[in-house]
């Protein structure tokens, strides 16, 4: 196990450095400047911007220098936020967005096993049809129709809760619902289709024969295969979510890394976008090692190789 | 029919989507209102006249609800068509040359994965953008050339779309290659052609209709995420994500106006639903395992 776990890493530490050093090169070599937004710069002036910020060169020279940095843990500077260094950003950001995203996860997880476990039930009767019509409108509509939908019901009409901000508890309980309500929606039509398949196992049938009531036959016998290929689709969605949404944090005025993520492709901020990649590339080979770890717990018939 | 059966679901949903796509393509001609033409009439409440309102300029939102999901609809169709050919090929290519070369395409695909796709399709766009109206000027399609953005959009969201179809269709060609009609075919000499043509192809029909069902809505879906980050469908043509990215950004304390952002959404909502109770009514009608 141990020997498997450290495999995993050594293979994965490459690869997060590929996907950055790809991601690094395609802003770089994509048209447009990182300067690009100060109109009439002149070009000298251009070019010792350029060289401050050590993006001159031909780009295999940049690469190099980047690497260099990455080694000794610098992440180098932001084009964008002049005297502001990439790793300052991502660690004021980052634990926002996570939080934000670790609850949101929790919602998506609790909500699809809960809803996606009772619409294979009550399989094709009316019980099922609710919940995914209910489940189905939660992936249609777009996060950012939610997000102000629910600002506009439970902040400006009831005024229960704050519209946006961040600090309190209160100002998270919206965002995280319309973050997490569309995945929970995604994640019980999976668990459905699964469990639909895990009840009619041979197992299922004799754990029924021995006159189990039937919820212990659904919780005790066939949850434990139906939920699988929600555990393994939790791992993508971990990294995808911790590492925060545009749209939620733009519209509810949170200070995450979501808008970074999509700016920085616009500003042509090579290093910032390196960054955030960097922090994406490790979480989702982090959580999906968790993931086939816990596999082997959950499924007797998994062995690791 | 019985009470219950995909069949049934699959006739109402057909329903559902025929006349959605009827009134958005056929609806705006018969509206008394144009999508662009200013009035008077600001922010009306929905009411007789106008069925969704009037918006800032005093469009009815009805009719650009409807001319919206025209081009929704639209980039949806191309987008996942453009999904469907290159995942169909790239799954069949690599499911049937199998060994090191399957491997190595299969590789391609994780790696494809594991890069952020809203990076790439913001990439993609903003290299692209100019290029193409530069192209389209060219050419002299001045008569389409309005729809360059257009037709960037569904050719990114189609190359970015078909991964999983591509995983799917590999998976099915490993197990149909090993079948013994397969190998008869094969060992009579038929022309590659004919195998891909006559035997695989037909095999695959149905997990393909079922994929390119469930694309369309999703490619719908992104196309209104880049709306709302100003890359998507732009003036003079809008979509249903361009006018709910509009809506959500008219909320505010002081007015709400919520017909902006409701009808289009209802809109919306109904068109995905329909479309995604279709795909999975159509699963469970080609995969006789789940149709119980």
């Amino acid at each position: 196990m141990m020997a498997y776990i450290f495999r995993r890493v050594f293979i994965g530490i490459p690869l997060v450095f590929l996907v950055v050093s790809l991601a690094f090169l395609l802003i770089r070599l994509a048209p447009g400047s990182p300067f690009g937004n100060e109109r009439n710069l002149d070009p000298e002036m251009e070019q010792r911007l350029l060289e401050k910020y050590a993006l001159d060169g031909s780009w295999g020279d940049q690469l190099l220098r980047y690497w260099q940095g990455l080694l000794s843990g610098d992440l180098g500077p932001s084009t964008q936020f002049r005297n502001r260094n990439v790793s300052e950003i991502i660690s004021t950001t980052f634990p926002v967005s996570a939080a934000l995203g670790f609850f949101s996860l929790l919602l998506a997880l609790t909500l699809g096993s809960i809803a996606g476990t009772l619409s294979a039930f009550f399989h094709n009767q009316w019980q099922d049809r609710l919940t995914m019509a209910f489940v189905l409108s939660g992936i249609c509509l777009p996060s950012f129709v939610l997000g102000p939908l629910l600002g506009l019901g439970f902040a400006i009409y009831w005024q229960w809760l704050p519209v946006a901000g961040w600090g309190h508890w209160e100002q998270a309980i919206l965002p995280v619902l319309a973050l997490g309500i569309p995945y929970g929606a995604y994640c019980s039509r999976l668990v459905r289709t699964s469990m639909i398949e895990a009840l009619e196992h041979d197992f299922v049938r004799t754990a029924r024969a021995k006159g189990n009531p039937e919820w212990i036959v659904v919780m005790r016998h066939a949850f434990k295969v139906g939920i699988l290929p929600l555990v393994s689709y939790s791992g993508p969605l971990a990294a995808h979510i911790l590492t925060g949404s545009i749209v939620i944090e733009e519209i509810f005025k949170i200070p995450g890394m979501g808008p970074f993520f999509v700016n920085s492709v616009f500003n042509r901020d090579a290093f910032m976008i390196a960054g955030c990649v960097a922090i994406y590339s490790s979480l989702l080979i982090l959580f999906n090692l968790l993931v086939d770890v816990l596999f082997v717990y959950l499924d007797k018939r998994v062995r690791l190789s | 029919m019985p009470k219950n059966s995909p069949k049934r679901t699959i006739t109402v949903c057909l329903i559902i989507i025929a006349i959605i796509a009827l009134a958005s393509f056929a609806g705006p001609f018969l509206s008394p209102y144009q999508g662009s033409v200013m009035t008077e009439t600001q922010f009306a409440n929905p009411g007789t006249a106008h069925w969704f309102g009037t918006d800032i300029n005093g469009f009815d939102v009805f009719t650009r609800t409807l001319e919206g999901a025209r081009i929704s609809i639209l980039v949806g169709i191309l987008g996942a068509g453009i999904s469907l050919i290159i995942g169909t090929t790239y799954g069949m290519v690599s499911g049937l040359a199998g060994g090191k070369i399957d491997n190595i395409m299969m590789r391609f695909v994780d790696f494809m994965y594991s890069l952020p796709r809203i990076i790439l399709v913001i990439l993609l766009i903003s290299v692209f953008d100019q290029k193409v109206k530069e192209l389209f000027d060219e050419m002299s399609w001045q008569a389409i050339a309005s729809y360059s953005r257009l037709f960037l959009l569904f050719v990114t969201l189609g190359l970015i779309e078909w991964l999983t179809l591509a995983r799917i269709v590999r998976g099915q060609v490993l197990i149909l290659k090993e079948q013994a009609y397969i190998m008869a075919a094969r060992s009579q000499g038929a022309p590659f052609s004919r195998i891909i043509f006559r035997h695989l192809l037909p095999n695959l029909r149905g997990i393909i209709i079922v994929y390119a069902t469930l694309a369309v809505p999703a490619v719908i879906l992104e196309e209104s995420f880049l709306s709302f980050l100003g890359l998507g469908v732009q003036a003079p043509n809008s979509s249903l994500g361009t006018l709910l990215s509009d809506g959500a950004k008219m909320i505010n304390p002081v007015q709400i106006f919520w017909w902006l952002l409701l009808g289009p959404a209802v809109y919306l909502g109904t068109t995905l639903l329909a479309l995604n109770f279709l795909g999975d009514a159509l699963r469970d009608h080609f995969d006789p395992k789940s149709s119980r």
